[in-house]
């Protein structure tokens, strides 16, 4: 097809080749048609610096050789996932679309319908021909019933290969979309209401409005092997039966434009106003050597919040630390444990494998725990646990009763804090009284209430040490 | 100012430091938390974040971003970053940059959620198809999870490829203090590529399409002339080398636990030190050769031999030369100990 330049189209095809007048189009194909009606509509409306075209693999795939406009080639079946990047980044941008009906019904199809459901900011135009064109004519998911192609060669068969899908009525189910239509470019009348939709659909992307489809009924002779008057025929007489052209629905008067968000804060002041624990770096002291802690027990009982404590506690301190939770399924099965390294130089392993210091609050952490604390190492454990095993040789044994005095004092939820009074008492930690205060005051600094009651219950764990 | 944060978090921290403009993101476990913290933080800075329906759509949300000449980040794990290799070699051959997050878990298929480094080799050597390369970091701690994101970007864009910050479960789970960064990087310039919708930029088109193969021929060589030129940005850190007999050799996480290795080897009389590459793409292979020579090595990783067999092709290619490098390692989500490592490294003498 030899074109005379076309309002917003490139005066020569430079970008295709030899043939820098003609397009890559078939005699009587609806692309070069549709192609026209977009690049027309985008000049027309003086969008051209605006426009960003997201093209598809298919035989569109080359319409930026013609397109005067900004343009990006999408991976196949992608166009609406590419097409979402662009206009979650670029709201001022007038972004468009364009897609076969195997790129956009069938490999893309999860993408498109997701965009449309999220309302995306752009318009997409649909390119229905019933076939795949560009890799030799095979079924499309839109391929109608009977119909013979290159893998359905007995015709569209609805037991083997299902029903053509009718992209406009899934769309139509959408609370997304603002404008939905189905046209044809089979013959002038046609056309010229294929361009009103075309038009509309970039209108409410000049406007802000949302997202706009476009089905496009398109002859292609080649595939269907007829010319291309029979096509044209095939497009208005058949295909229209199956795919109604309709407009099935357009809000866009209603539809508001919209809304930027309010200037942000800056970064380095928003991250200093959440509240967490800013200490200085960590300092090297190779006297201090390396404690390794494991906290374990159910999920519920403040196992990770009490590793995190002594953490932060030795962040106080400048020391070296590092916090590890068990995490996934393991965690979900009620079990709660974290490894807690302190230390005077940068830390190798974070995970604690055979901790200095075993803190368990539960009867299966303790079973599962006890035999990997190290000579010298000491187990503090909660009086409810029954020790069926012994802890091995040269380990020391701190029995604390957290869960009983806890719920007899009325903080039944409060036993870790008893459990870091023992943790305290026996210096284990090697962390200064002081420092757990310090952090499990801030840590409560919102509860006067809860960080009084905690204080009086950490005093009375470290008496009940005592008496032991 | 300091936090004491998940490396997950701390990626994301990174990423505001960076610039980046937005975050898409499916989520997964063992990177679930920065899809998280991006949903807190980029907004809340006037940032976009966006859950896509898939990693397909993730890395194809990044292209259109990218494309559009804004910094976009997107973090998974295994079965997403499968998905995502189709998006990675598009943007490849479209030259975009981009950052992404794999905070590796076991596999292959579902796997589990637990640490492996067994993408190594999907990472590194393209993973998608075509012949292309990603720029690959490998964090070891979570400063480092927040300073290689930040890297990671600037990278990207100055070699216009697609950057992996290959992590793993551990890393990613794990809270350690950081050092926020001062101010955000200073913004590169896109525009000459873009399509951004302006008037500049309107005669720019992004694509990976080259029809004719001498042509696609010619982008090829130009895309391996322009990894080549990535070497000088190779990066690695050896920690008690200068007099080592036996080098341990690993990234990441392994490389954590191979420093508590070669102290405790000097405890007990063998003098081991640790050489650990820092970017794994481009692999700094002239260090690593150079380090080598004349002392036994031994590979730690979490993963089949991946990592050592690229090993002993840098030492060939790199340093001509054939030298044993053993392996110690775990796979399936179990993270080697300290022990295992110095039971294998004595073995060597
Ligand atoms: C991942 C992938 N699978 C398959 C292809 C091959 N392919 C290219 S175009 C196409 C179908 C195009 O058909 P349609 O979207 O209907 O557009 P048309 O050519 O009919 O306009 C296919 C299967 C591809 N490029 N990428």
């Amino acid at each position: 097809m030899i074109t005379k330049q076309t309002l917003g189209m490139y005066k020569v095809f430079t970008r295709g080749g030899d043939a820098t007048r003609a397009t890559h189009y078939c005699a009587g194909c609806g692309h070069g048609i549709i192609n026209k009606l977009i690049s027309e509509a985008l000049a027309e409306m003086g969008l051209q610096d605006k426009a960003i075209m997201v093209g598809p693999v298919g035989c569109g795939v080359f319409g930026y050789y013609y397109w005067d406009c900004g343009n990006i080639s999408a991976a196949h079946g992608r166009a609406h996932a590419v097409a979402t990047g662009v206009n979650r980044v670029l709201h001022d941008s007038v972004v468009l679309s364009y897609q076969g009906d195997g790129d956009l019904g069938a490999i893309g199809f999860n993408n498109a319908f997701q965009a449309a459901s999220r309302g995306e900011h752009f318009a997409a135009f649909f390119v229905n021909n019933a076939t795949y064109g560009m890799t030799g004519g095979q079924m499309a998911p839109t391929t109608l019933l009977g119909m013979e192609t290159l893998t359905s060669p007995l015709g569209r068969s609805a037991q083997h290969d299902g029903y053509p899908l009718h992209v406009c009525e899934v769309f139509n189910q959408l609370a997304g979309p603002v404008y939905i239509e189905r046209v044809s470019v089979a013959d002038s009348t046609r056309i010229l209401k294929a361009k009103k939709a075309i038009r509309k659909a970039i209108e409410i992307q000049r406007d802000k409005k949302g997202y706009a489809f476009v089905e496009i009924i398109a002859p292609c002779p080649t595939n269907m092997a007829i010319d291309a008057i029979k096509s044209a025929e095939f497009c208005m007489t058949v295909m229209e039966k199956e795919f109604p052209l309709h407009c099935f629905r357009d809000k866009s008067a209603e539809a508001l434009p919209r809304e930027e968000a309010p200037t942000p804060p800056d970064i380095n002041t928003f991250f200093a106003a959440d509240q967490t624990l800013d200490v200085p770096a960590a300092l090297t002291d190779d006297s201090f050597g390396e404690v390794r802690l494991k906290f374990s027990g159910f999920g519920g009982q403040g196992i990770l919040s009490l590793g995190h404590l002594v953490a932060d506690a030795a962040r106080l301190e400048r020391r070296f630390t590092s916090w590890f939770p068990t995490y996934g399924p393991e965690q979900r099965g009620g079990a709660a444990a974290c490894s807690v390294v302190i230390s005077g130089k940068p830390i190798g392993s974070p995970s604690v494998d055979t901790p200095d210091v075993l803190v368990c609050m539960n009867q299966p952490s303790y079973e599962k725990f006890v035999g990997s604390v190290v000579p010298g190492g000491t187990v503090i454990v909660d009086a409810t646990v029954t020790r069926t095993i012994e802890p091995p040789a040269g380990v020391k044994l701190v029995v604390m009763p957290a869960i009983d005095l806890s719920t007899q004092l009325g903080m039944p939820k409060a036993a870790n804090t008893l459990m870091l009074a023992a943790l305290s008492k026996y210096g284990v930690s090697r962390l200064k009284r002081e420092s757990l205060l310090t952090i499990m005051a801030n840590n409560f600094r919102k509860k006067p209430a809860f960080a009084e009651k905690n204080l009086a219950l950490f005093e009375a764990g470290e008496k009940s040490v005592a008496n032991t | 100012m300091t936090k004491f944060i998940k490396g997950n978090e701390a990626v994301v921290i990174g990423a505001l430091y960076a610039g980046a403009d937005v975050y898409f993101g499916y989520p997964i476990t063992p990177a679930s938390e920065i899809a998280h913290a991006a949903a807190d933080w980029f907004p809340a800075l006037g940032r976009e974040f966006l859950q896509a329906e898939c990693e397909t759509a993730s890395i194809n949300m990044m292209f259109g971003a990218a494309a559009a000449g804004k910094l976009a980040i997107t973090a998974t794990s295994g079965p997403g970053m499968s998905l995502m290799q189709e998006g990675l070699s598009y943007m490849a051959g479209a030259e975009l940059p981009g950052v992404i997050v794999n905070i590796m878990r076991a596999g292959p298929g579902l796997g589990n959620v637990y640490p492996e480094q067994a993408d190594y080799n999907q990472a590194v050597k393209g993973g998608g198809h075509g012949n292309y390369q990603c720029v690959v970091l490998a964090p070891a701690s979570i400063q480092e999870m927040c300073d290689f994101t930040q890297r990671a970007f600037a990278l990207s864009c100055k070699y216009r490829t697609p950057a992996i910050v290959l992590s793993d479960g551990l890393l990613g789970q794990m809270m350690e203090n950081l050092i926020l960064p001062q101010s955000i990087m200073p913004r590169p310039d896109l525009q000459a590529w873009a399509v951004a919708g302006t008037a500049e930029t309107r005669k720019n088109l992004v694509s990976s399409i080259f029809l004719n193969a001498p042509e696609q021929e010619l982008h090829n060589q130009r895309l391996q002339a322009k990894y080549d030129s990535m070497r000088p940005d190779a990066a690695h850190e050896t920690y008690l080398c200068e007099d080592a007999e036996v080098v341990l050799v690993c990234y990441g996480i392994s490389s954590r636990i191979a420093r508590t290795a070669a102290e405790t080897l000097r405890s007990e009389g063998v003098k081991a030190g640790v050489f650990r590459p820092i970017t794994l793409n481009p692999f700094p292979a002239e260090a690593l050769c150079k380090t080598l020579v004349g002392r036994k090595a031994l590979a730690v990783e979490l993963s089949c031999g991946q990592f050592r067999d690229d090993l002993l092709m840098h030492l060939a290619k790199e340093g001509k030369r054939y030298q044993e490098v053993a392996l110690v390692n775990h796979m399936g989500g179990i993270v080697m100990s300290v022990e295992e490592i110095v039971a294998a490294a004595k073995k060597l003498r």
